[in-house]
């Protein structure tokens, strides 16, 4: 039974990957279970001064979900390539995915070449959801334009596969993966969470400080499925699923809709084991359906 | 940290809204007191993050407040449910920072960490004096449990309906106690209070809104005085110098 993927020429052992900002930088679950049964980390969206983020509270529940909005709370580029990968690659062999976040094209170029100069880094991960100082407050990846230019130069600068992460909160995510796709990028990663709030009924406010955040867990599975779905038959290049995925039969459903590596989300944060079990889990489930090679489901629907 | 399925043995109301959990199942990960657990609680997406009150070899209690949904669920379960609990998170209280006499203040629902606290200190042979502040004489909690400790706590209520009236600051302004160390857990006001009052070196346990409770999505990040600080796993006990309120 083979669950090996292959993304950009990188080798993963299964397509399971805790997803950007769900698993710490992965050396925080390394005391709680092996994490070489993991086919890839995304490690924390990483930009190029450290950052603390937003103020507190930064989570609220949901139906089958929740909101965050921590705002990229990191130490800083130069701290996860000289600290923060080199510490992880002593107890993990497998793909180390360096999730990459900025304010402006010379951010995101600057801090995408020191991880792809970084040995232990196998795939840059550059999300641009985060607001564009450069682009009239839009954020980068709700416009193709401003997408296709950091894609392009991201990838000026780095030699590493790029996988530029998408956000639903758009019209038209083919729109916008097309641009990446045509300005080089080496895959795609969708969805990133969707926009939302809850309010604190009795103290008439929201919940979480920084008014909305985002949403991800369970709920939002069929709306990853749908845009990996028309992403990947839109575009040749792989795509990570992301969104909502609890389980190994939300993997092979996520694969089936075109992604070739799966991340794991929020669900990490309401069972940390999560993604060992899925691995775990995954050749039974393939059992079942007879599937014999994870490649070949592939995008099949 | 540990994960693993826990047995309820009890489900009771202790107090106005407050109920007590008693737990059966693996206890190893429990090896200082102010650890707390966090309990799926099913149809909510997160866990529920709880002080462990006690603990022995064969399972632990936790003291919980219905204020929602996911503690109201919790309060409906009974003895035989099986519950999916992480335990051991957090890095609990330091009773070594006391050499021979502990205070504790406590508020409400902050007796829960400090009873084994309490329980620790008294069995490396310290002294410890308790108060213990609550809103009225309904919401008082684990009175006889610490006096079964052979602690006499100070009891204060915001009414007077019990014990001295007042704040847990005016306890100390009246008993003048005698410590080397001091431990605080309760509301944020009420440990800032104490803090700012108490001379001497202490700690507090703060709470914050979670959501994995393990350290690995930043969620409950606060500031301190030595940078950003994650309340569940680099707290949620803080030196008090440490704190900024």
């Amino acid at each position: 039974m083979v669950t090996e993927v292959n993304l950009c020429g990188v080798s993963l052992k299964n397509p399971v990957v805790p997803a950007s900002g769900t698993f710490g930088f992965g050396l925080e679950m390394a005391g709680t279970y092996d994490l070489n049964v993991l086919g890839g980390i995304s490690l924390k969206g990483t930009t190029r001064e450290s950052r603390f983020g937003n103020e507190c509270p930064r989570i609220a529940e949901c139906p089958d979900g929740m909101i965050n909005s921590v705002g990229l709370q990191n130490p800083g580029i130069d701290v996860l390539v000289k600290e923060k990968v080199p510490a992880l690659r002593k107890v993990y062999d497998g793909t180390i995915i360096a999730n990459i976040s900025g304010f402006s094209i010379d951010e995101y170029a600057e801090c995408c070449g020191k991880a792809g100069k970084c040995d232990g880094v196998d795939i840059v991960e550059v999300n641009i959801s985060c607001p564009n100082v450069h682009g009239g407050g839009l954020a980068f990846g709700t416009s193709a334009k401003a997408a296709a230019e950091v894609t392009k130069a991201v990838k000026e600068v780095c030699r590493k596969p790029v996988f530029i992460k998408l956000s639903p909160n758009v019209t038209d995510i083919v729109e916008i993966a097309k641009a990446c796709e045509d300005a080089g990028a080496d895959g795609l990663t969708l969805i990133n969470t969707i926009l939302g709030m809850r309010i604190d009924i009795l103290k008439r406010k929201p919940v979480v400080a920084n008014k909305y955040g985002g949403f991800s867990g369970r709920a939002v599975l069929p709306v990853a499925l749908r845009m990996v779905n028309q992403v990947a038959h839109a575009c040749n290049v792989p795509v990570m699923g992301c969104g909502g995925v609890s389980c190994a039969e939300d993997v092979i459903e996520m694969m089936m809709a075109g992604a070739t590596a799966v991340q794991v989300g929020a669900e990490n944060l309401r069972n940390p084991m999560v993604c060992k079990e899925i691995c775990e889990n995954l050749p039974k489930i393939m059992k079942e359906l007879k599937i014999n090679d994870l490649r070949e489901i592939i995008g099949i629907v | 940290m540990k994960q693993g399925k826990y047995r309820i043995t009890a489900n009771r109301c202790i107090a106005y809204k407050v109920w007590r959990m008693d737990l059966e199942g693996d206890t190893s990960a429990l090896d200082k007191a102010g650890k707390f657990v966090d309990i799926a609680v099913e149809g909510f997406f997160l866990r529920r993050p709880l002080a462990a009150t006690c603990w022995d070899e064969k399972g632990f209690s936790v003291i919980y407040k219905k204020v929602g949904k996911g503690t109201e669920a919790l309060s409906r379960m009974v003895p035989g449910q099986e519950l999916d609990i992480i335990t051991g998170l957090g890095n609990g209280f330091d009773t070594a920072a006391c050499n021979r006499k502990a205070l504790i203040v406590c508020g409400g629902l902050g007796a829960s960490p400090v009873f084994s606290l309490a329980k620790e200190l008294i069995s490396e042979g310290k002294q410890v004096t308790l108060i213990q502040g609550f809103n009225s004489k309904y919401d008082i909690i684990l009175n006889s449990e610490f006096k079964d400790l052979g602690i006499q706590p100070v009891v204060v209520t915001m009414d007077g309906s019990a014990g001295m009236k007042g704040l847990v600051t005016d306890a100390i302004d009246a008993i003048d106690p005698d410590y080397d160390y001091f431990y605080t857990c309760g509301p944020a006001v009420m440990m800032k209070a104490v803090c700012d009052k108490l001379q001497g070196p202490g700690e507090a346990s703060l709470e914050e809104r979670m959501g994995c409770g393990c350290g690995i999505c930043y969620g409950c990040t606060c500031h301190t005085k030595s940078g950003a600080k994650r309340v569940c796993a680099d707290g949620p006990v803080f030196k008090k110098e440490e704190i900024i309120w």
